[in-house]
């Protein structure tokens, strides 16, 4: 667990079941598609890249940097309204994706722009694991 | 084909209410819908063409049947606060397509009284489950984001947002409706709590209930018309996204829709007299300043410095009512009230203080969605040509 953060479950749906089963496993899996080579955020079965449908798992190494971030102070979603100041970022991950995420382990008025950081991952409980960010 | 001048706004009515718990969302429509058909001198037996966001009930049927209309063109595009920018284009083309005459486009909500008449999707659409489990907080956490990186590109400061709602907030003085009326300063906006930095409560527009609605005629129907009608010179509109995780934080939709819409219209950001730009967040109207080409990338904080945007005298008047930021923001979208502020403009009808002197071109620029994630943005040019 990071600090007082909710652990809220997702939504599964079909093609992105591998998806969250990895995260359970500590391990973020990327869409990655087998003709043009693009890498896929969020994941889909299709590329919309060069729009072909040959798209295959590949494995993040969890690294990135922080390209935007806000300390949130006030908001009304459950279970984080009482959890301020957080962070929510964006994360760009060395494969290129960026990604939308929390910034953890830190004081939140730490968090800068370009800072190096790797990911953490939080028990859902229902089989998933919530990825977050943590100053490498 | 273009649609410069082949359709007019006719009609144009903002709610006059903020909070209006004693009415459904369904309710307000129509009394806007009359507002606008009023202004024009038409009636409801006069529409032909409707059109309305997802939120007022199955599509655009629900609020056809209750409004008791019969049209030969429906359309309920959805893009968020831009909708209605997006239908005034699309009412143009259709009335310049034969489909349509008198087109009526309503727009209403409760958010200060109540939930939105939205139901939650029965399943959550894709983006959403890689969005909505870390603690956005509604549309000002994606603002924030790019808020910060534009900061930290191009050195833009909290300040210089200020003078944003600054100007806003000098033009609401004049707007008896405005839900905010009182002037602020640059250090009271600084000085207001911070909700996601780097924006402030002050950098936010209000939350409101209420609505607003146009009708958009065609140049026979607008030349039997006594009521002054504003000219559609052009419009461009686009889905700005993330491109499959590559999302740039720095440039909004705008870089799409507003070349388009500046060349149907023929004329050059030079040319506006008068700007109506969604004001959402004060980093909304920075950003747009920016991708319609009033200045260059970056350049939008220094741009509204030394009272760019005040009316009557600056270099770019804009939201001359007061904007979302005060005075009004119904339903959570800011396009329609930005569609009325420019129709007042072009007729020569704003607040005397705030009325832009020979004020002949107009741009109205809607933002749906959040810059944050994937946005709806479309660029409206009017002109002050009576048909």
């Amino acid at each position: 667990m990071s600090g007082a953060l909710p652990v809220p479950a997702p939504a599964v749906f079909p093609e992105t079941a591998p998806f969250w089963e990895a995260t359970a496993r500590g391990k973020l899996l990327l869409s990655r598609c087998e003709d043009c080579g693009a890498v896929i955020w969020y994941p889909r079965p299709l590329c919309p890249a060069c729009g072909r449908p040959r798209v295959s798992w590949v494995e993040a190494s969890g690294r990135g940097s922080v390209y935007s971030f806000t300390v949130v102070h006030r908001n009304a979603v459950d279970g984080y309204r009482e959890a301020v100041p957080y962070v929510v970022a964006y994360v760009e991950l060395e494969e290129g994706p960026r990604v939308l995420t929390n910034i953890v382990g830190c004081d939140p008025e730490a968090v800068t722009i370009g800072m190096p950081v790797s990911a953490t991952f939080d028990d859902t409980g229902h089989g998933s694991a919530l990825f977050r960010f943590r100053p490498a | 084909m273009s649609i410069r001048g082949a359709a007019f706004i006719a009609g144009a009515f903002e709610h006059p209410r903020r909070e209006i718990p004693d009415r459904s969302t369904y309710q307000i429509h129509a009394e806007v819908a009359a507002g606008a058909l009023a202004d024009a001198g038409l009636s409801v037996s006069d529409v032909d063409g409707y059109f309305c966001d997802s939120s007022a009930g199955f599509g655009p049927l629900s609020m056809v049947d209750y409004l008791g209309l019969h049209c030969t063109h429906v359309d309920s595009t959805e893009t968020g606060g831009s909708s209605y920018v997006v239908h005034v284009g699309h009412a143009a083309e259709a009335i310049a397509a034969g489909k349509c005459r008198v087109a009526l486009i309503t727009m209403a909500g409760r958010p200060r009284s109540a939930a939105t008449a939205r139901r939650p999707p029965t399943e959550p659409s894709p983006d959403a489950v890689f969005e909505g489990l870390w603690g956005m907080s509604g549309a000002v956490t994606g603002y924030a984001l790019a808020a910060q990186r534009h900061m930290h590109e191009f050195g833009t400061t909290s300040a210089q947002l200020a003078e944003v709602k600054v100007a806003a907030s000098l033009h609401a003085r004049h707007n008896p409706n405005a839900f905010l009326p009182k002037a602020v300063t640059v250090d009271e906006v600084l000085d207001s709590p911070m909700i996601s930095s780097p924006l402030h409560r002050q950098d936010c527009c209000v939350v409101t209930d209420g609505g607003g609605a146009v009708v958009v005629v065609s140049p026979e129907v607008a030349r039997q018309l006594e009521r002054t009608t504003v000219k559609v010179l052009g419009h461009g509109e686009t889905v700005k996204h993330a491109e499959a995780g590559r999302l740039d934080l720095t440039y909004t939709g705008a870089v799409v829709s507003g070349p388009r819409a500046f060349e149907e219209a023929g004329v050059t950001p030079s040319d506006v007299d008068y700007a109506s730009i969604y004001d959402s967040f004060t980093i909304t109207v920075i950003e747009t300043l920016e991708d319609l080409g009033f200045c260059e990338k970056g350049e939008g904080g220094r741009f509204v410095l030394d009272g760019t945007l005040v009316a009557p005298a600056g270099r770019l008047p804009f939201n001359t009512d007061g904007g979302g930021l005060c005075n009004n923001h119904p339903s959570n979208r800011g396009g329609m009230t930005r569609i009325v502020e420019a129709v007042r403009q072009l007729r020569g009808e704003a607040h005397p203080a705030v009325q832009v002197p020979d004020c002949a071109i107009g741009v109205v620029h809607g933002t749906g969605g959040s810059i944050g994630t994937r946005m709806g943005s479309s660029t409206l040019l009017l002109g002050r040509e009576d048909a």
